[in-house]
């Protein structure tokens, strides 16, 4: 018999979608959150309303590991469609939860499990009238019997539905009842397991928030003074533009009783990038969020905005492609995409989030950085940061000034004529790539000018000539160039004398740092650096060269970071193994354990 | 040297001028310009207000050749319409012009111009409209009449759309036809447009003298001079002009505009009430059965409110809001904060 472990625990519920367990198993993840115990949820669901498979994972961890774990110690195997393979997703020694209200079928009897059963389905229809709520009711009892086996108290499982429903007492006591029925109903069977144990950790998660990266997003947007935002429905980020939706009204000051915000849900993608270019344009900090294919819609006015130079933000929220490809599974597939949007010779940057404060923190910085580099921004998030519960430290303010950059007002262009100087809109004044702008409405008499996506001189004049054309390219990649020094820089944890760097960005973050962990216990000391925006900064390389061999942990097919490192300097670049995460879930440290082992291996025999 | 005539602003007509066109010679794209022109100049409006719009295409590049005072954008294909909309909400106190063709309107801009209307965005919206794509040298459009032929003899078939009655149909709230040729009474239809807030959609078919003025086509100069069928002559009155208009109670119709300008129709042949959709719509149709272009304001909506009031935007553009505006409180953060903990 195993002994149980402490607070370790990996729940798979498998459900269906559509059938109501998104709010139990919310309610489940909470209870553990309020126990103190560190824990994270990854939602693996369809694209789909009603019908197909879901599965939610929930992991406790009393190391504070949060990354997907692959292994699953408990299933509770409520959905018959996917009842067979489910059965073998669960590990040797693992709990089996099911309904037993109808007989299990014996081919769904498998060695090396324990199986709890419980009548949920009758339980259910004993306490609660004939309703459509009855089958979603059905979804709490395990709840209840997950609490029992694993050491939840109801009291926990109370407070977490009190603060979730706070002003429903009838919907408190509804949920209760069916979540009692499930505990109550185990405890007289004398069900035990011996697995593992929950056990509260006083104070832990004391001031922890638990939140998704496109509700921290939104907020960041929103103390980033975001004003015209548009928008088109797409999964997964939605919930992004849905959420500013939300909080606008509550957080942002009225003037007599008027907005002092736009939001729109534009006719489609095309729509909503011309609509933040226009308003861009026009002087407002403008936005949209899409994903994949919202981007590739998007192309033509990106490339506008970044000739015309126009400042707009970009919230990317990857989800897997190419084309439809997994809408409801994450990637970072589109990092080339962003990188190279529009056609022609471009190059955008990119800010890379990786958890809840820096969803919110880079949200909020990334209208400073249009605004100063006169540019699109893309903010590159995924699924699995986007719309997951992650538990965070509390969202935190950087109190600074807006930077709105190098915009001129008409008293600035006053003092421009007495100084004898001239506005020029596409102009090198200072030598840095990054020319003045003026903004509609200046009523000064030299404010105005002609903007256009098609070729112009430093006057904004329409020009075909030759030098006019390059001046300006040339211009625009110097102007890249200087943001390299602005941009977030990586975050580097290093000790002297490891020659093994692993580099990530954005949701690998969370794995990478256990897999060093289990890296290290085998013996394989590893530094780390986490890529926070493109285009990359000098410490990048720096990275390369401090390290003999490097990995680069990324969630796409074809390494689409490690080229553009490799494209920027081939000699360094050429050190990166790269270790390719992407079949639509979010990364586990066990598989970039694998793969970095088999990749040494690989070196070895070589 | 006698002193040239100034407006209420001290400003001339020259004052209202732009860059040198680019247009073939005798263009009706070069005439829309200068009626837009006088039109600014005659309604004495700021320069520093306006905002030129455009897509792609010959007569996407005309803002460029009046106003050059003005800021002016000359965006992308078909998505002058999406641009418009978002620098309206930025600023919506601009005053902003678009001018289109029927491609980069009725073709790749459609969805977006159809939706534009729908919200009813602030503008004064003129497609300058021969039928065919100048700019690629002579290709169809989607408002081509059927059986019209294309300078190489190719033969249109499938059936135009009308913009005009496309305009009345999804929410514009003001809608006229007129042509390029007809400076009477294209300047006052675009002052009119000026004056009203809304979606002022103008339909001016517009010859093209390379790609479009042969025998056989139904946009060509000859055949529109032909076949124009006003419904009224017009007038306007602005604002700040107490004068007595020449009206006549039994059948004159009177249009009174947002800022207190106002549209005198004359009747023609007979009454017209261009505040009746239905009848806007019938009257449009009936023109097309004759083979004939209905001209003139068509359709009126004083009673929808614009995008940018719908949406109870701030007085202050929201391009000038300071920070302290934009950004709410850190303890709003906190609150936030202490919500997500439970």
């Amino acid at each position: 018999m195993e002994t149980p472990l402490i607070n370790d625990l990996n729940i798979c519920v498998a459900t269906e979608n559509g059938s109501g367990s998104a709010s139990s198993n919310n309610i489940l993840f909470k209870a553990i959150f309020k126990m103190g115990i560190p824990c994270s949820s990854k939602n693996m669901f369809p694209s789909n309303i009603q019908g197909l498979p879901t599965w939610y994972q929930i992991r406790a961890n009393g190391d504070g590991y949060l990354s997907r774990k692959d292994v699953i110690d408990v299933m509770v195997m409520f959905n018959d469609t996917t009842a067979a393979k489910d059965i073998y997703r669960v590990r040797d020694g693992g709990v089996l939860l099911y309904d037993d209200s109808t007989p299990l079928s014996p081919t769904l009897k498998r060695d090396g499990l324990q199986y709890i059963g419980f009548p949920a389905n009758k339980l259910v229809t004993k306490l609660v009238p004939a309703s459509p709520l009855r089958a979603k009711q059905r979804n709490m009892v395990y709840v209840g019997a997950l609490a029992y086996l694993f050491g939840i108290d109801m009291s926990v499982i109370k407070a977490v539905l009190e603060d979730t429903f706070g002003k429903k007492p009838a919907v408190i006591e509804s949920n209760l009842v069916c979540i009692d029925a499930g505990y109550q109903y185990c405890k007289e069977q004398g069900y035990k397991q011996n697995i593992a144990r929950l056990e509260p950790i006083p104070g832990g998660n004391q001031g922890k928030i638990i939140t998704e990266g496109n509700t921290a997003a939104a907020l960041g947007a929103i103390y980033g003074g975001a004003s015209v935002i548009c928008w088109y429905p797409i999964t997964p980020s939605s919930s992004l533009a849905e959420s500013m939706e939300y909080y606008l009204p509550r957080l942002r000051k009225q003037i007599d009783g008027k907005k002092a915000y736009a939001i729109v849900q534009a006719e489609d993608e095309i729509a909503s990038a011309g609509m933040i270019v226009g308003a861009g344009w026009a002087g407002a900090r403008s936005m949209t969020s899409t994903s994949g294919p919202g981007v590739s819609l998007m192309n033509e006015s990106i490339g506008l905005a970044y000739y015309a130079e126009i400042p707009c933000v970009f919230f990317i929220i990857q989800r897997g492609g190419p084309s439809t490809g997994l809408p409801t599974r994450t990637q970072q597939a589109d990092i080339s995409l962003m990188y190279g949007a529009s056609h022609g010779d471009t190059r955008h940057m990119i800010l890379i989030p990786h958890d809840m404060n820096s969803c919110f923190d880079l949200a909020r910085q990334s209208f400073n950085y249009a605004d100063r580099f006169q540019t699109p921004v893309f903010v590159a998030m995924d699924l699995d940061l986007g719309m997951n519960l992650w538990s965070s430290e509390p969202l935190k303010l950087n109190q600074e000034p807006f930077d709105c950059g190098k915009r001129l007002s008409a008293q600035d262009l006053d003092e421009w004529t007495k100084a004898g100087k001239k506005f020029r809109r596409y102009f090198d004044q200072d030598g840095d790539g990054i020319p003045y702008r003026t903004v509609p409405g200046n009523p000064n008499r030299i404010a105005s000018y002609f903007t256009r996506g098609s070729g112009h001189d430093a006057d904004a004049k329409y020009s075909e000539d030759e030098h006019d054309y390059k001046y300006i390219l040339d211009r625009l990649r110097k102007k890249f160039d200087t943001s390299r020094k602005f941009v977030p820089k990586p975050i580097i944890e290093k000790e002297k004398g490891v020659k093994t760097g692993i580099i990530c960005y954005g949701s690998s973050y969370e794995p990478v740092r256990e897999a060093r962990d289990r890296l290290r216990a085998s013996g394989l000391k590893t530094n780390h650096m986490l890529i926070r925006a493109l285009p990359l900064t000098s410490e990048v390389m720096d990275f390369l060269a401090e390290h003999d061999t490097v990995y680069l942990v990324e969630q796409n097919r074809d390494a689409q970071m490690a080229a553009i490192i490799k494209d920027e300097n081939p000699v360094l670049g050429a050190k990166v193994t790269s270790i390719l995460v992407y079949n639509g879930l979010p990364v586990s440290a066990g598989e970039v354990v694998k793969q970095i082992f088999d990749a040494a291996q690989t070196a070895k025999t070589a | 040297m006698a002193e040239a005539k100034v407006n209420r602003l001290n400003l001339t007509e020259k004052d209202y001028d732009g860059a040198a066109s680019t247009m073939c010679k005798g263009c009706g794209h070069d005439a829309i310009s200068a009626s837009v022109q006088r039109a600014f100049y005659e309604s004495s409006v700021d320069p520093h207000k306006v905002v030129k719009l455009s897509g792609i295409g010959c007569s996407s590049k005309t803002p460029a050749y009046f106003l050059s005072q003005s800021f002016g954008f000359n965006a992308v294909h078909g998505r002058m319409s999406a641009v418009a909309t978002g620098a309206n909400l930025a600023n919506h106190t601009l005053l902003p012009i678009g001018v289109s063709g029927d491609g980069d309107t009725s073709a790749i801009g459609l969805g977006n111009f159809c939706h534009m209307m729908r919200r009813n965005v602030n503008i004064t919206y003129i497609i300058e409209n021969n039928g065919v794509y100048g700019l690629t040298k002579g290709q169809f459009s989607a408002t081509a009449d059927v059986g019209s032929v294309m300078k190489g003899g190719k033969v249109n078939d499938i059936p135009a759309i009308d913009l005009a009655e496309l305009a009345i149909t999804l929410g514009a709230t003001y809608v006229a036809r007129s042509f390029s040729g007809d400076r009477k009474q294209l300047t006052p239809l675009v002052q009119g447009a000026l004056s009203h807030r809304g979606s002022a959609i103008l339909d001016v078919i517009s010859p093209c003298v390379t790609f479009n003025n042969h025998e056989g086509s139904t946009k060509s100069l000859k055949y529109v001079k032909g076949h124009l069928d006003p419904i009224h002559d017009l007038d306007f009155v602005p604002p700040f002009e107490n004068i007595e208009a020449d009206y006549d109670e039994g059948t004159d119709h009177e249009v009174s505009l947002h800022d207190g300008s106002r549209i005198i129709l004359h009747k023609v042949s007979k009454d017209y009430d261009p505040t009746s959709k239905a009848n806007a719509i019938q009257a449009i149709h009936g023109a097309i059965a004759e083979g004939k272009f209905l001209t003139g304001l068509i359709y009126y909506n004083p009673n929808r409110m614009e995008f940018a009031e719908e949406l109870n935007l701030v007085d202050i553009p929201l391009s000038e809001l300071s920070q302290d505006i934009l950004q709410p409180p850190a303890a709003a953060l906190e609150r936030i904060n202490a919500d997500m903990m439970k």
